[in-house]
């Protein structure tokens, strides 16, 4: 596969408030040593809980935070402070809230067109032309180029942060879970305009989502996030049809399917532990059904499958 | 708790070094220069005994070095001697000191009094006709000049009344307690209702905003009496924000004090630093400056510290 | 709401100006209901036209503001001086017109200089927060806890030809205004940082911010461009308070004969020379003190009524 962008050993750990009296810094790794790449005109889904550092990850790739260590390649390149302008132009990103996701003051016109004022890559008239073209292609009515974001329903929104998204011609969005915010019934409307967007521009999606049900309909490939660490990766299909990781089990268990409803008989038992002082060695350890003792003294490899090399787990029983 | 007290105090102290050090460079730059005013006073005096007087007195060192001596010194209780009053400036200093605190604090205590009956009264029935009045007192309060308050205050009471002194402190050949209170009373009146004003209006929010809480409506729905309800669970809990947000106007207090002494010739600090700055008295005026910026900071330590005894909610960062 | 509803419900291109306009409108509506507040803006509006009418009257009149004449000190009114004339036998009523215009630009501009330092502080306190916001934020607490009053004394007593402006300067009038400018809005700019501060904390998590940011936009864009819109609203309200604050400054700065120096008038130093006004001449020290007032307790209504028309929540009261 030729890698577009390839995330490679990436942490993120944020200091905790400085303790009064001197005493070490509690850090907290949101990200803890994460590798993975994704293609040209690939959809990585990368799915967890909240909490399991997904956003933060996202903000990464999207050029937000600085990773406290390894680094995030585009087409080899690395990502930094040298070459934000390509960075800018080539990464964009849609949020899961269209209501703080567009600023009140700005025309929808200018808040299309912003990307490329902030690039400084296009004149006002071809910028306008550029924002009037979008509206069309994200559905909108031509006339919204001159209201402002109240006027419009959380769906519309939606649909003008990725014309924002889509301004500066990038290869890759990072979706941080556009729909969850929408009605259920206007969340497909916005998931076909995902997928209609990418035959036509052969972009790549780094597509975060908590819900498999979402990621079904557009992954190529998954990765699910547990405590800032990939512990499964694999092709979509492999994911639905033969999950390895006990934890990515339960989420399938607890994901409502037409006619079989909500069975809840794997469910995970307990809560996500505080990513403040994660379990030793697996970290799953705490929460899963197969539990053994090797599960508490050694870290399981993030290694592939012996049936599917493409198809990665970290557990002692992968099957 | 005491981590918070301790850190506090440390802050305080920085902030006071740092204001000496600018006080004391901003007074460096003020008009004359104390050499060149001795030397106005004696007739003859050559150059050369000039340099030789500013080499003595260390005015040639520099800036630095001048602030270091004087740090020192003031450490040690010399603050240097008042050229206007001929005296030592701690012996000027403290009996203005107590001048201004028996203004200060009695006009406080008026203001804080005056202003938890107006507050709490208008807060009862905000948009009331009682409540538009007190917030049209309030607003004049904020928005009155102080120094013509106090003129409008004299031309009333002392020239067309003739019933209070004003100006001074006290009658040549009396000064007993009673006349010390007749001419304190324009003074205190004066700073009074101009900060009742901005009292009124920290109590009366504050009180809108506790009267609206759960407990309130639930001691109301109890069936307590109206004024046990506006007493006792109202009010008590409007007093911790309001009574530390008035202790951290004690600057803006103190700014009135020196308008209110200067029109009502009072002897007090705030008339001290005015006429020392004036009449180029450059050591009283460094001082007195340090002593009101102390002042200042140790009310808004205080106000702190009280804020974070009496509501166990707050966390202290 | 759904996407189609919503979509039917846009009809006419013009209505997107509306839009923009909708919001100030209603606030205009809100403002009206606001009596003190619709009636300080007709009074201020008044006392403007009442100060910039002083050189067409002084020409109707045939008169010279500056000209001094002994022989006519403190005129009662007559048909060429309607107020009577002041202690140097000016006219009183040409001169508080012409002392309003300075105390009125005073304000502003000191306003403006001071709100530019509290906005810029502020905005980047807040957006780039750690250790440049905590040592700005000790900065404002450090400057908030001094008496403002005797410091701005100090300041405006320095001597300006030992910060190295040439002699001429420092003694012109042009000097003394601009001191005066500088000097109050080099320490009123502390409720406007911490205002803007806290805004700009509450805005820049905002998505449409990170997306700018994600598209590479450096800090001074985002600022002017997201930040300052969308937190707009309370600044122009703190402004306003700063106005009437700023004008009652210059005027016990003035008053007390630090600030602008006579013989261009202002208000404040109008009744330079209260103690022999009252007796001499009562009305004389009123007429400029009440102006100050009614100037302020305008600005400050008006500040009131803005901040209620802006508040959505102020709607419950």
């Amino acid at each position: 596969m030729n890698a577009l962008l390839s995330i490679e050993n990436v942490s993120v750990s944020f200091a905790q408030r400085k303790r009064l009296f001197g005493g070490p810094r509690a850090s907290l790794r949101a990200v803890d040593d994460v590798s993975a790449e994704i293609g040209e005109g690939e959809t990585l889904a990368l799915v967890g809980e909240s909490g399991s550092g997904k956003t933060t990850l996202g903000h990464v790739v999207a050029g937000l935070r600085k990773p406290s260590a390894g680094r995030v390649r585009l087409r080899g390149a690395e990502l930094g402070a040298a070459n934000r302008a390509l960075a800018g132009r080539a990464i964009q990103i849609v949020f899961q809230d269209p209501f703080s996701a567009l600023d009140p003051r700005m025309p929808v016109s200018d808040i299309i067109a912003e990307p490329l004022r902030i690039q400084g890559a296009a004149s006002k008239a071809e910028r306008r032309a550029r924002a009037a073209a979008l509206v069309e292609e994200v559905g909108l009515p031509v006339d919204a180029l001159n209201r402002y974001p109240h006027e419009f329903s959380g769906g519309q929104r939606q649909r003008i942060a990725i014309a924002r998204a889509l301004a500066p011609a990038p290869q890759l969005i990072v979706a941080d879970e556009p729909l969850s915010a929408l009605d259920v019934s206007i969340q497909s409307q916005i998931l076909n305009l995902f997928r209609d967007i990418q035959k036509r521009e052969r972009l790549s999606y780094l597509f975060i989502s908590h819900d498999l049900g979402v990621v079904e309909h557009l992954a190529d490939r998954v990765a699910v996030l547990y405590l800032g660490r990939i512990i499964e990766l694999a092709r979509r299909e492999d994911i639905f049809a033969h999950p390895a990781h006990p934890y990515t089990r339960a989420l399938l268990d607890s994901m409502p399917r037409i006619g079989k409803g909500r069975h809840r008989k794997r469910a995970i038992k307990g809560e996500m532990p505080s990513p403040l002082a994660p379990p030793s060695a697996c970290v799953f350890h705490p929460r899963c059904p197969l539990v053994q003792d090797i599960c508490r003294t050694l870290a399981p490899r993030f290694e592939p499958l012996a049936a599917r090399p493409s198809h990665l787990a970290a557990c002692h029983f992968k099957e | 708790m005491l981590a918070f007290t301790l850190r506090r105090m440390g802050q305080t102290l920085v902030v006071l070094l740092v204001m000496s050090f600018i006080i004391y460079g901003l007074i460096g730059l003020m008009p004359g220069d104390p050499i060149d005013i001795m030397a106005a006073s004696m007739p003859g005096v050559t150059p050369e005994v000039v340099a030789k007087l500013r080499a003595i007195y260390g005015l040639d060192q520099p800036l630095m070095l001048r602030y270091w001596r004087w740090l020192m010194a003031a450490l040690q209780g010399d603050l240097g001697f008042s050229r206007t009053h001929s005296q030592p400036v701690l012996e000027v200093l403290m009996p203005a000191l107590w001048q201004t605190c028996k203004l200060m604090i009695s006009s406080f205590v008026l203001s804080v009094i005056a202003a938890l009956i107006l507050g709490v009264v208008s807060a009862l029935r905000p948009g009331g006709f009682v409540d538009s009045f007190v917030s049209l007192f309030a607003f004049a309060g904020i928005s009155v000049p102080v120094f013509w308050l106090a003129l409008v205050l004299i031309l009333t009471f002392a020239v067309a009344l003739h019933w209070l002194p004003a100006s001074g402190m006290t009658n040549v050949g009396d000064g007993g307690f009673m006349d010390q209170v007749r001419h304190l009373t324009l003074p205190v009146l004066t700073l009074m209702l101009a900060n009742t004003g901005q009292f009124t209006r920290y109590v009366r929010a504050a009180m809108i905003e506790t009267l609206r809480m759960d407990f309130v409506r639930t001691a109301w729905a109890k069936g307590a009496g109206a004024w046990r309800v506006v007493i006792v669970h109202a009010l008590r809990n409007a007093l911790i924000p309001v009574v530390t947000i008035m202790a951290l106007s004690f600057g803006t207090l103190f700014s009135g004090a020196l308008v209110t002494e200067t029109m009502f010739a009072q002897q007090g600090m705030g008339k001290m630093i005015y006429d020392s700055i004036l009449s180029n008295d450059f050591n009283l005026a460094l001082s007195g400056l340090l002593f009101a910026t102390l002042i200042t900071l140790l009310s808004n330590l205080a106000a702190d510290l009280a804020y974070g005894w009496l509501d166990p909610r707050i966390a202290l960062k | 709401m759904t996407d189609l509803a919503t979509e039917g419900a846009l009809a006419s291109p013009a209505r997107a100006i509306e839009a923009a306009q909708s919001v100030w409108s209603l606030r205009w509506r809100r403002f009206r209901h606001h009596r003190a507040g619709i009636a300080s803006l007709a009074i201020l509006a008044l006392l403007v036209l009442f100060c910039l009418s002083a050189y067409p009257l002084e020409r109707y009149l045939n008169l010279d503001s500056n000209a001094t004449d002994l022989l006519s000190r403190y005129d009662p009114p007559s048909a060429t001086h309607w107020l009577g004339t002041d202690e140097g036998g000016r006219d009183e009523l040409l001169r508080l017109m012409y002392g309003g215009q300075i105390s009125l630009l005073v304000g502003l501009l000191a306003t403006v200089i001071g709100g530019g330092i509290g906005v810029s502080l502020g905005l980047v306190a807040g957006y780039f927060g750690g250790r440049l916001d905590s040592f700005l934020m000790r900065l404002t607490d450090g400057v908030i806890a001094l008496p403002l009053l005797p410091l701005l004394i100090v300041l405006a007593a320095l001597d300006l030809t030992k910060l190295g402006f040439s002699s001429e300067f420092a003694h012109s009038g042009a000097a003394g205004f601009w001191r005066i400018v500088v000097i109050i809005a080099l320490v009123d700019w502390t409720a406007i940082a911490r205002l803007v501060r806290a805004a700009t904390l509450s805005v820049k998590e905002r998505d449409y911010i990170l997306a700018a940011r994600a598209s590479g936009a450096g800090a001074l864009y985002v600022m002017a461009t997201h930040v300052l819109p969308n937190i707009v609203t309370p600044i122009i309200v703190a402004l306003t308070l700063t106005v009437g604050r700023v004008i009652l400054f210059e005027s016990v700065l003035s008053f007390l004969g630090f600030g602008i120096v006579p013989p261009t008038p202002s208000w404040g130093n109008m009744l330079n020379n209260a103690q022999e006004l009252v007796t001499t001449a009562p009305a004389l020290a009123i007429y400029p003190g009440l102006l100050i007032f009614i100037t302020v307790i305008a600005v400050n209504f008006l500040g009131d009524g803005m901040q209620h028309a802006f508040d959505p929540r102020s709607e419950r009261r």
